[in-house]
């Protein structure tokens, strides 16, 4: 058994509504699993199922061998952080830090110690006797991982807690939790939406939709061979590009152009994805795009456009080739890097 | 500075309205100042007599009532004691009260809320004669416990309390929780502290309210020793009027001076927070 499990959790609200369907997972002992999801996929109300705070309606979690269901989420031994913080308005930094230790019995100067520990961690030790409302975003962030850190407990729940930042700080707060935790080393579960935040912290993501699991896995698998439709648009930015299709006879024949020898045999209406980076330009290619618009980062083009038939599309490329607007571009797929989906169930077929 | 014509106009109706409450309280002042005869002869007066000190000692320490004993002293502690006990004792059992409604989401939460919030309509005056008889039951007329129980609980207050515990956001229930915070000491530790404006401003209402009860009392306590300042006014120096001495005006605007200070003194301490839990919630 594994340091979390989860065994066929489900969550149905009051009102019917089905949150989680029968999840299974199980996390290692130091492992840093994110799930990530579109909002209401039922990510957060599983999360907080790990934490406590809604009540399982079928399943069980066991936590460092032990059955929590029923374990009132103070014994559990989690610490939750959460999206705005939630800090105590009316304590200062240090009670903040000091009060879910407090309520442990432990004596002050212990309780001094940690909390010292831990804000010299998180580099907070300077605003220790301020109120949360004199404190900048950043400095309210780093204070609630220290509210959570400070307990030492088995394992950090981060509900979607860089969201409320700058885009900047986002990036700056997503390094530092990540080599936090590496430090630390605790179990940590992480639940966002945004996917990049998803790719860069996780050892080990689940994509979450409708309250199923789509998809578990390292960041690179999931990315590299998204096993459905949806998991294949969710991660990755720019979005995958999606065409309808036929396949028969190991021929694709999607809008214009045709892929043969495809390695599957499955036949009937299918979605071809392309991711935006797996193209080149090439003579004679496959697809033929009408430029319309070109974003330029710096280090890449994103070159949106129209295929023969006004679908849009969306091509990456290198940052020092110049594409005109109204060009006509002709692309190849790279290394045959495409994905053929089941149109009807979205589950991937080659 | 350039003075818009919309600027006075507004403050002249400002200092009318002030002078409207302050003036009558100058008079009554002033006149408590002047000997009884001169009023008697004269009228009220607007300036500074030369009795002050001994109409304000007379009233203090005279014996007054059918027995002679009780003396405007003791009322005023009787008084300040019934305020205080309403006041916080309401304040107490509101917040609890609110607490419970609002937290434990009980299925008789909304409509046991609705009890509460119709008892405005029935006020101890509507009810004075079932709560007379419910506490002389209990034998408690004649004593403190009597003036202040009946009198404690208060839908105001727990309408108000409810309303700020409902902007609380629930992350910080969650996070206590994860805190190993209990009920108990989440209230503590959290609502009353996050409330505290609110709980001035709801004690300075409340004591306000409680020291200006007059049928309660009146009918609550047949011992004197039991009399509170709002009935004395009326009480204490009717025997005046019977015998051939003269009405004892000067000495009763000395008391009904007197009788203003301490709700004023509790304005004035609590005022900062109070209007703090007026207009702001502190979050």
């Amino acid at each position: 058994m594994s340091f979390l499990d989860l065994k066929n959790v489900t969550k149905i609200y009051p009102n019917g509504t089905k949150a989680v369907h029968e999840t299974s997972l199980s996390i290692d002992e130091g492992e840093f699993m994110v799930f990530v999801g579109p909002s209401g996929c039922g990510k957060s109300t599983l999360l907080r199922m790990v934490a406590g705070l809604e009540d399982i309606t079928e399943g069980d979690i066991n936590l460092d061998g032990k059955l929590i269901n029923e374990v009132d989420p103070s014994e559990r031994d989690v610490a939750m952080v959460f999206q705005n913080y939630a800090l105590y308005p009316h304590m200062n930094v240090y009670n903040n830090l000091a009060y879910g230790l407090k309520n442990r019995g432990i004596d002050k100067e212990t309780i001094e110690q940690k909390v010292n520990d831990a804000a010299k961690l998180l580099q907070i030790s300077d605003y220790l006797q301020r109120k949360p409302s004199m404190l900048s975003g950043g400095q309210r962030q780093r204070v609630a991982m220290g509210r959570a850190i400070v307990r030492n407990p088995k394992i950090f729940l981060f509900d979607e807690p860089l969201s409320n930042l700058d885009a900047k700080l986002r990036i700056q707060m997503r390094l530092e939790i990540k080599k936090l935790q590496q430090k630390v080393g605790v179990t940590s579960i992480f639940v966002t939406h945004d996917q990049v935040e998803a790719m860069t912290l996780a050892d080990r993501l689940a994509v979450i939709n409708n309250g199923i699991i789509e998809q578990l896995g390292t960041p690179i698998e999931i990315y590299d061979n998204p096993k459905s439709l949806f998991v294949a648009g969710f991660i990755g930015s720019p979005q995958m590009n999606f065409l309808d299709g036929n396949l028969k006879n190991k021929i694709l024949s999607a809008e214009g152009f045709e892929i043969k020898d495809i390695n599957t045999d499955f036949e009937g209406e299918v979605t071809l994805g392309i991711r935006p980076e797996h193209l080149s330009q090439t003579e004679n290619g496959l697809i033929n795009l009408n430029v319309d618009l070109v974003e330029q980062l710096g280090s890449d083009n994103l070159v949106y456009g129209q295929l023969k038939n006004k679908k849009d599309f969306c091509y990456r490329c290198p940052g020092n080739q110049t594409i005109e607007k109204g060009s006509n571009l002709s692309l190849n797929i790279e290394n045959n890097k495409y994905y053929i989906f089941d149109k009807s169930t979205g589950k991937r077929v080659n | 500075m350039k003075i818009k014509p919309l600027q006075i106009i507004a403050h002249i109706i400002l200092i009318l309205g002030v002078l409207l409450m302050v003036v009558p309280i100058w008079i009554s002042f002033a006149s408590s100042s002047h000997d009884s005869v001169t009023i008697l002869t004269e009228g009220m007066k607007f300036h500074i007599g030369d009795q002050l000190a001994r109409n304000y000692n007379e009233v203090l320490n005279e014996k007054g009532g059918w027995s002679e004993e009780v003396t405007a002293a003791k009322m005023f502690i009787n008084s300040f004691i019934m305020a205080l006990g309403i006041a916080t004792l309401k304040v107490v059992i509101s917040a609890m009260s609110a607490y419970a409604l609002v937290y434990y989401r009980f299925k008789l939460a909304v409509p046991i809320f609705w009890l509460i919030f119709i008892t405005l309509l029935v006020p101890l005056e509507v009810r004075i004669f079932p709560s007379y008889k419910i506490v002389s039951d209990l034998g408690l007329t004649n004593s403190y416990t009597g003036l202040i129980l009946p009198l404690v609980a208060s839908a105001t207050a727990t309408f108000f309390f409810r309303q700020f515990y409902k902007t609380i956001p629930d992350e910080l229930l969650e996070s206590a929780k994860l805190d190993g915070a209990n009920a108990w000491s989440f209230f503590i530790d959290f609502l009353v502290p996050l409330s505290k404006t609110m709980i001035a401003a709801m004690f300075i209402f409340m004591f306000v309210y409680g020291y200006s009860q007059y049928l309660w009392p009146l009918i609550m306590t047949t011992a004197e020793e039991y009399w509170t300042v709002v009935m004395g006014m009326k009480i204490i120096y009717t025997e005046s009027y019977e015998g051939v001495a003269l009405p004892r005006t000067a000495e009763r605007f000395a008391y009904i001076i007197l009788s203003m200070i301490p709700p004023v003194l509790v304005v004035v301490f609590l005022q900062k927070w109070f209007i703090k839990g007026l207009i702001q919630t502190e979050k």
